[in-house]
This record gives structure tokens, C-alpha cells and sequence, in this order.
């Protein structure tokens, strides 16, 4: 330890891009004395400090963990590549950054797990702390390691990295999980005794207490615990009020400009609308909201303790919070007044937003978003994506009207009975805004220039827990096909020099549908990937698709049967395990009206009947409302 | 009216760039309530200038920066007061000054900065010792020109050190610690580290990459007579 407190030595620290990222000490990183604590847990974000630090569901867990006088909270993030060659060639053990002591020394490893592509960068955390791999190999000296987050949903590819999964919401079992850490310990069990008696705990999930058994054709043809008293299905935990729950009134502030430089404020939690490619539609549910006056008090407090310059509002889709008008005219008067940004994502455009953009943001410099999904009517009732050719078009007129002229159009492609006419909808849906343009604002009034149009896709990667986690991915050279067509249906339109055109990589969206959907076998093609080296996999410089292809080679796994492969009704999927409180049997049901092109209304026209009802929460009917 | 602020930087803080040091005073500012002006426009920023930037891993006693405030009796006390409360251990502030209206803001009117210098533990081995140092430096200063060749990333020349070390000289301590104060004005500027690099140079000895332990001690303004002013000592 160097003589500033620091693990890392001078010479390391000055030879690393970002040292920053390393040295801790940050406005409200919290300190404690560890011979004053009990527990001391490490909280983890597997991709570099700069993506970490902007997740909330750390920061909330962190505030929580924190207010707990037995139990010290602290962070690490992945070292970044330069960083990470230095600590394998030096054999520096990897630390957290507010003790700068090993990871290792810590009683719990909690992992939170965003995205699929970080999946290598688990195995590096777990690798550089010098905790071994799986959790059949790990003894007392080793910290519990635990995952939580929506790829837990399905957790069997990584199962055998972890020795917990925690299945849902964090704020409402962690408390439960200390005290029983706390009793055992006390009491001299071991950790085979711990983990048993955890797994019996509401929301938990000890994989290596549960076996799968095959068919023949690979897939799933049972899963069950082989240990008496743990439960055979595990479900979800849910804060059933947001208002009286746990909320950062302190967040740690970092030094370097992170993803979210900002106050984040989550509005509400779920979505209404229930469209069949979106995973965090279902696991979410049931829809709950945050009272203005809890959020207005809690965002003036996190204004004050962090010095911040902006704030967000977030959700999965912020027009659909019910109390929006009156909580925007409080924060707008407020944060004028405090010289405060307000910005605005996930806002569906229409005369409102547009006002309230008007008030908030430099249309100059801000665009206006659009995210129908799908080029056609057709294909966007078959996702049940609520968004009309018409309210798409009068919303951008009403933007033109405005002064607006920079416009974002996200897509799909690749979505389940999709065919070219729908893929050429998106050229025609961009033509047709452009011409807009053209029509309603003459040459001499155009004063911010003419209109651009930026039209992005991305491939569709069929999820666990969605109406299309039955459905066929495209195979690469099919997607870069689609690709193609679409690009060729914009460079057709009248107005396609105002279209600009970009399209995702095909390569990681076939593997992130291999690790969506994987099973327990999938956890050594992994394995072999990081022996290859693999880490930083969600960034596209650092990844390599032949790792992955030759890993599943050598583990005779295909994206045939992962990827590419319809799955039948009654297919016992390795997630079946799992209860979101959504049946399989809505799913199913949604599937087959995608089939049809049928809609489903979202919960706030009326109640689908989903399942998720049984946890008396939220929008859901018969669920205790407060006066 | 504007404010003069002196603050240091020690410990780990020290690995924070110049960018994300200002960064972290717009949020401090805040966090402490000071009533700092602002631009005009969509994005108001604070009106907030510092003096030369310090490099990544050295330390400081004397950073500076002016803020515009919006209060024409500010109570410089309570400013201070508060600035510390919503600062982390590692960054903390001196002094609050009002600066006389014809005072030039502080990035222009930097002219050299004094630091005190010293060899990390773990690269003493390969450094001179106190007494070498001590013969290198009177070497140094009695030569009547130092070529050194300063590069940058856009160009490369020679440059006579002479003409910007205003004093330099070995502290009557046990271990090595050498003193200097050089030009560090915006316009033409030396660092610390080519002053080191050419008396290790004069016996020989490459210098071992983070070798030096550098603490800022101060910055100065250029009176009317050629003295060098603490920027602190221009407010009031």
C-alpha cells in the first residue's frame, strides 16, 4: 500500500490511463471502521468505474447496505485492460476502492449483472480477486459471491459462478440474508450450512443445490433441488410501495465524467405497455410509482448533498407516470431557480413532451427520439408496440413545427414473422418525416438548417420471461442481409440524403442471444472464452467473435440449438424455474396473437391478466392503493 | 466582483486531472451554496477561472482559483467555512480573498510557481544522494546557459532553462529536497521535471520514470518592479 492509503503503487497508478478510476475518496463514498462492522460487503459492476458508478440500482443498494451500522458496503469495478495486464503480470490482487484492501477479505461478493456480454468480465473480477471460478471450489476463506440484476432471470449459463443468485428487487431480503450470515457464523457453520439455509429464503437461489437432467435433443427435461427443504420454483421479490423504501439521498460523486454525470431519479419502476421483443416489460411488473412529493424531497436532497448540474428522470418509459405534468411544473420552477438541467429520456413525443422540452433543453442542440421498433403497422402490432404511423407522424410535425429539425429513429430487425416489406416500411416511415419537413417549413425559414434524420437498428435477441423467448433468432448472415435491404430502402426515398443510416454489429447479438437463452453446459463455453483471454466482450473494440466461435466448437455447443432454433410450446426452458409472477402460459398466449398481428392493450387500458396481479402491487387490480 | 480562493491538493486526490478538478469545484460550489454568478444561456455555467493547471500526481499548497459572485459584500469567512464542509479530506481551502477590480484573473497573471521536490522511497536507490544533488545544482547555476530540449506534441526545440528558473537550491535537510521556482506563465512555461532531467543529465544519471515526488508551494504574479507576488497576496 502506498503511502497515500492506495493499493496501487505510485508508478502503477501513473502509468494507467484514468487513474482516477482506482484511487476511491470520492463526495459521499462512505468509510467505516471494519472492526466496528460485521459484515463487510463488496458490491460489483463487471465493466470499467465510468459505466459502473452510473448504474442506480448499486447506488440504492449501497445507501441501503450503508444504513445498516453492522455491515460496511464498498465498490470495485473491472480494471480496465491496461490495468488488468499490469495486475496479472505483477500478481496484484484485485480491491475495493474505499478500504484499498483485497476483494478477497471481504464476506460478500455481490456482482450485478446488466447485460450479457459481461459475463467474461465476471469470471476477470472473480479471477483477479483470487476467489476461485466456481463455487464448488471455493472454501471459508472466500467471500460469498452473489448475483442479482435482470440477467439473473435466467442465471443457468453463469450458475456455476455464483454461490447465490438473488432473484428480483434488492431493498426487500438483503436484511434477512445479514442476520441468518450473522447467526451462523456465530454459531461456527459452515458455509455448506449458510448457503443451504439461504436458498430457503424468498427470493434466493443457491444453484448448486438444483440439477438439471436432458432429453436426448439437449434441451431441458427436468431441474430440481437435490437438497431437502429448498423450493422447487423461486420467486421474485418485489418492493411492494416505492415510497417507503430505501433511495441514495447522498450518491457517491464520482471525480471523471461517468455515463450518468447526473441526479438520477427513478419515477416508477415497470412498464404498462407490454411490448413482446422487451424483457424488463415483464420482469418489472407489476408497474409502481414513486408520490411527487417523496420524489420532489428526495431529488432537492440528492441535489444538495452532490453539487450535480442536472438531473434525470428515469424509467422505462416516463410518459406513462401518471403524475408527470405535476412533478415536471415543481422541478422546472425549482431548477431554474438552482441552475439545474432537467433531461428528459424515454419520453414518448407528442404536444406535451414537446412543450416541455421546449422549456428544458436548446432544440438547437437536442433531438427529438422516436422508437417505433418496427418499419411497418403490420409488424409493430405483431410486437405490440403501442406506436401509430399516425402518432409518429404528428409528433414529428408538431417537433417541425417547434424548430426542431435533428430527428432520432430507432428499429428491430430481425423481429419474429418479420419479411422485407416491413424492413422497407422503415425508409418509407423516415421519407415521409423528411418530407414533412419539406412541405411545412419554406426554404427562407430555415433557419436551423434543414432536417436530418439519423435511423439506427439493431438486431432482435429473443429474451427469457417475453413472448418471443419461443421464437428463432436470425442466423448472422440473415441479419446483415436485413441489413441490406434496409439500407437499400433508404438510399431509394426522395429524401434520403436527410437519412443517415447505421446498423449494429450482428456478431455479438447472435452471442448475446446464446448467453439470453443458454443452460447450465453454456457456463464452460465461457470458461473457454476468457482462457482465450475474453474480457471487456460489450465493447466492440475489445471483442473477438472467433473466441466464441472456436469455445463453442471445443465444447460441442452450436448456435443452432441456442440461437437459431424455434423452440416448441412445451419446451422446459432452463429460466422455467424461475416465478416473475407473468405465466408462461400468458407468454404463450402472447406469442401466438403476435402471430396473428393482434394486440394486447397495456395494463392501464385494461388488465391483460398476466399474473403478476398475485403480488398486490402497483397498477394491478385489487392491489392496496394508497389515499 | 470576484474571489480569489487558494487550495491544496494531497493524497490520492492527486491522480485528479486539471478538467475533473474543475469539474469537481462546480459541484463543491454548489454543494456549499456559495452564491457564484453565472453565464447567461440554456447551459449557465459558473463563472470560475484557475490559475496554471497542476499535473497528474503532484501535489499542491497553492492552486488558485477566481469565482464570480453575485453579492457585493461577500463574507469571505463563511465562504471559506463552507467550501471546506463540502470538501473531500484531501482538497482544502486556504484562503478567501476579494480581488480588487483591476486585479488580472488568475490564469493570466500567473508568471512562476515555486515547488519543493523530493525522490519517492522506492527510487532513492537510483537517485543521487543529498550531496551529489547539492554539486549538480551549483554546477547548473554557475554555467552561464542549460540547453534542454523541451519537446511537446507539437514541436521540438531548444531552450536555455536559465531563462526561467528564478531561484533554485537544496534545503538544509537530511534527505535531498530541492526547491525551485520557475516560469509557469501561460505564454512560455517550463516544468519541474526539465530542471530534474538536466541536473541528472550533468552526471550522467537517467532519471527513473516517476522518480519525483513534486509538491507545488505556490504561484506568483510579477509586480511592477520584476518581484514575484503571491497570487494569494493580489486579494484582499
Amino acid at each position: 500500500m502506498s503511502s497515500d492509503g492506495l493499493f496501487l503503487s505510485n508508478d502503477i497508478l501513473m502509468s494507467v490511463e484514468k487513474p482516477e478510476r482506482y484511487i476511491g475518496n470520492e463526495v459521499n463514498s462512505c468509510i467505516k471502521d471494519p472492526d466496528s462492522v460485521r459484515v463487510r460487503f463488496i458490491m460489483c459492476f463487471p465493466d470499467v468505474y465510468e459505466i459502473g458508478m452510473s448504474h442506480l440500482g448499486i447506488q440504492i443498494l449501497y445507501d441501503m447496505f450503508n444504513s445498516f451500522d453492522d455491515v460496511w458496503c464498498e465498490r470495485v469495478y473491472s480494471p480496465w485492460i491496461d490495468l488488468d495486464k499490469i495486475m496479472r503480470e505483477k500478481h496484484i490482487p484485485l480491491f475495493s476502492l474505499e478500504s484499498q484492501r483485497p476483494v478477497k477479505e471481504a464476506d460478500f461478493l455481490g456482482i450485478t449483472i446488466q447485460y450479457e456480454m459481461c459475463y467474461t468480465n465476471i469470471l476477470q473480477i472473480l479471477d483477479l480477486s483470487g476467489i476461485p471460478m466456481e463455487s464448488k471450489d471455493r472454501t471459508e476463506e472466500d467471500p460469498i459471491v452473489i448475483g442479482g440484476g435482470p440477467c439473473t432471470y435466467n442465471p443457468e449459463p453463469i450458475a456455476d459462478f455464483f454461490d447465490i443468485f438473488y432473484i428480483g428487487e434488492g431493498e426487500t431480503r438483503y436484511r434477512e440474508l445479514l442476520d441468518l450470515y450473522e447467526k451462523m457464523k456465530d454459531e461456527g457453520k459452515t458455509r455448506e450450512e449458510f448457503l443451504i439455509e439461504a436458498g430457503k429464503i424468498n427470493g434466493l437461489y443457491v444453484p448448486r443445490f438444483y440439477e438439471p437432467s436432458y432429453n436426448d435433443d439437449g434441451t431441458l427435461k427436468d431441474f430440481r433441488p437435490v437438497v431437502d427443504g429448498l423450493p422447487l420454483k423461486v420467486r421474485k421479490e418485489v418492493v411492494k410501495d416505492l415510497d417507503d423504501t430505501y433511495y441514495p439521498k447522498k450518491p457517491v460523486v464520482p471525480y471523471i465524467r461517468c455515463i450518468q454525470d447526473r441526479v438520477v431519479l427513478e419515477i416508477m419502476r415497470g412498464c404498462i405497455r407490454g411490448c413482446r421483443f422487451c424483457q424488463a416489460g415483464e420482469l418489472y411488473r407489476p408497474v409502481r410509482e414513486r408520490s411527487v412529493e417523496k420524489l420532489l424531497d428526495t431529488v432537492y436532497q440528492m441535489l444538495d448533498s452532490t453539487g450535480y448540474e442536472e438531473v434525470s428522470l428515469s424509467s422505462l418509459s416516463s410518459s406513462d407516470y401518471t403524475h408527470l405534468p405535476e412533478l415536471l411544473d415543481n422541478l422546472i420552477v425549482e431548477c431554474e431557480k438552482r441552475k439545474v438541467n432537467i433531461t428528459l429520456p424515454s419520453l414518448r413525443i407528442d404536444a406535451f413532451s414537446l412543450d416541455v422540452m421546449n422549456k428544458v433543453e436548446d432544440i438547437k442542440k437536442t433531438s427529438v427520439t422516436f422508437a417505433p421498433e418496427a418499419g411497418s403497422q403490420r409488424l409493430r402490432n405483431v410486437i405490440n408496440k403501442g406506436l401509430t404511423e399516425e402518432d409518429i407522424l404528428s409528433g414529428s410535425a408538431q417537433a417541425i413545427s417547434g424548430g426542431w429539425t435533428k430527428f432520432k429513429f430507432y428499429f428491430m430487425l430481425g423481429h419474429p414473422f418479420e419479411n422485407d416489406d416491413d424492413i422497407l416500411g422503415i425508409g418509407d416511415l423516415a421519407n415521409k418525416v423528411a418530407a414533412e419537413f419539406f412541405e411545412m417549413v419554406p426554404r427562407d425559414k430555415r433557419v436551423n438548417g434543414p432536417i436530418s434524420i439519423t435511423v439506427s437498428t439493431s438486431f432482435f435477441v429473443p429474451k427469457p420471461f417475453t413472448a418471443f423467448q419461443w421464437a428463432p433468432q436470425c442466423t448472422t448472415d440473415e441479419f446483415i442481409r436485413k441489413a441490406y435491404v434496409c439500407r437499400k430502402g433508404i438510399s431509394e426515398q426522395l429524401n434520403q440524403k436527410r437519412i443517415h443510416y447505421n446498423w449494429h454489429d450482428a456478431d455479438t447479438s447472435v452471442i448475446e442471444a446464446l448467453l439470453a437463452r443458454g443452460d447450465r453446459k453454456v457456463a464452460a463455453v465461457i470458461k473457454k472464452v476468457y482462457e482465450k483471454g475474453g474480457i471487456y466482450d460489450a465493447w466492440s473494440d475489445q471483442y473477438k467473435h472467433e473466441r466464441w466461435i472456436e469455445a463453442l466448437d471445443e465444447c460441442g455447443l452450436g448456435l443452432d440449438f441456442y440461437a437459431f432454433r424455434e423452440r416448441k410450446d412445451d419446451e422446459l426452458f432452463p429460466w422455467d424455474f424461475i416465478d416473475i409472477g407473468v405465466s408462461k402460459a400468458f407468454l404463450l398466449k402472447e406469442y401466438k396473437k403476435a402471430a396473428r398481428g393482434e394486440i394486447t392493450s397495456n395494463c392501464r387500458a385494461g388488465c391483460s391478466g398476466c399474473g403478476a396481479a398475485a403480488f398486490g402491487a402497483g397498477i394491478c387490480p385489487g392491489a392496496y392503493k394508497k389515499t | 466582483m470576484k474571489i480569489r480562493i487558494r487550495f491544496t491538493k494531497h493524497g490520492a486526490v492527486r491522480y485528479i486531472g486539471h478538467l475533473d478538478v474543475m469539474r469537481y469545484f462546480q459541484k463543491c460550489i454548489r454543494r456549499a451554496h456559495v452564491n457564484v454568478s453565472y453565464t447567461g444561456g440554456y447551459s449557465p455555467h459558473q463563472v470560475m477561472t484557475f490559475a496554471s493547471p497542476l499535473g497528474v500526481g503532484m501535489e499542491s499548497e497553492g492552486e488558485y482559483m477566481d469565482i464570480g459572485i453575485d453579492d457585493e459584500h461577500p463574507d469571505t469567512g463563511a465562504i471559506l467555512n463552507a467550501l471546506n464542509e463540502a470538501s473531500v479530506p484531501g482538497i482544502r481551502i486556504r484562503s478567501v480573498k476579494i480581488l480588487p477590480e483591476d486585479a488580472g484573473n488568475a490564469m493570466a497573471s500567473v508568471y512562476a510557481s515555486e515547488y519543493e521536490i523530493t525522490f519517492f522511497e522506492d527510487k532513492k536507490a537510483d537517485c543521487p544522494d543529498k550531496d551529489k544533488l547539492s554539486g549538480l545544482i551549483d554546477m547548473m547555476l554557475s554555467s552561464e546557459k542549460c540547453i534542454y530540449h523541451k519537446e511537446t506534441k507539437k514541436t521540438s526545440r531548444d531552450i536555455d532553462l536559465k531563462e526561467f528558473i528564478y531561484d533554485l537550491r537544496m534545503e538544509d535537510t537530511e534527505e535531498p529536497v530541492v526547491r525551485m521556482t520557475i516560469n509557469s506563465s501561460s505564454s512560455d512555461s517550463i516544468k519541474p521535471v526539465f530542471v530534474m532531467e538536466y541536473l541528472m543529465n550533468l552526471a550522467d544519471i537517467k532519471l527513473p520514470d516517476n522518480a519525483l515526488k513534486i509538491i507545488r508551494l505556490d504561484m506568483f504574479t510579477q509586480g511592477e518592479n520584476g518581484e514575484l507576488i503571491s497570487l494569494e497576496d493580489v486579494g484582499i
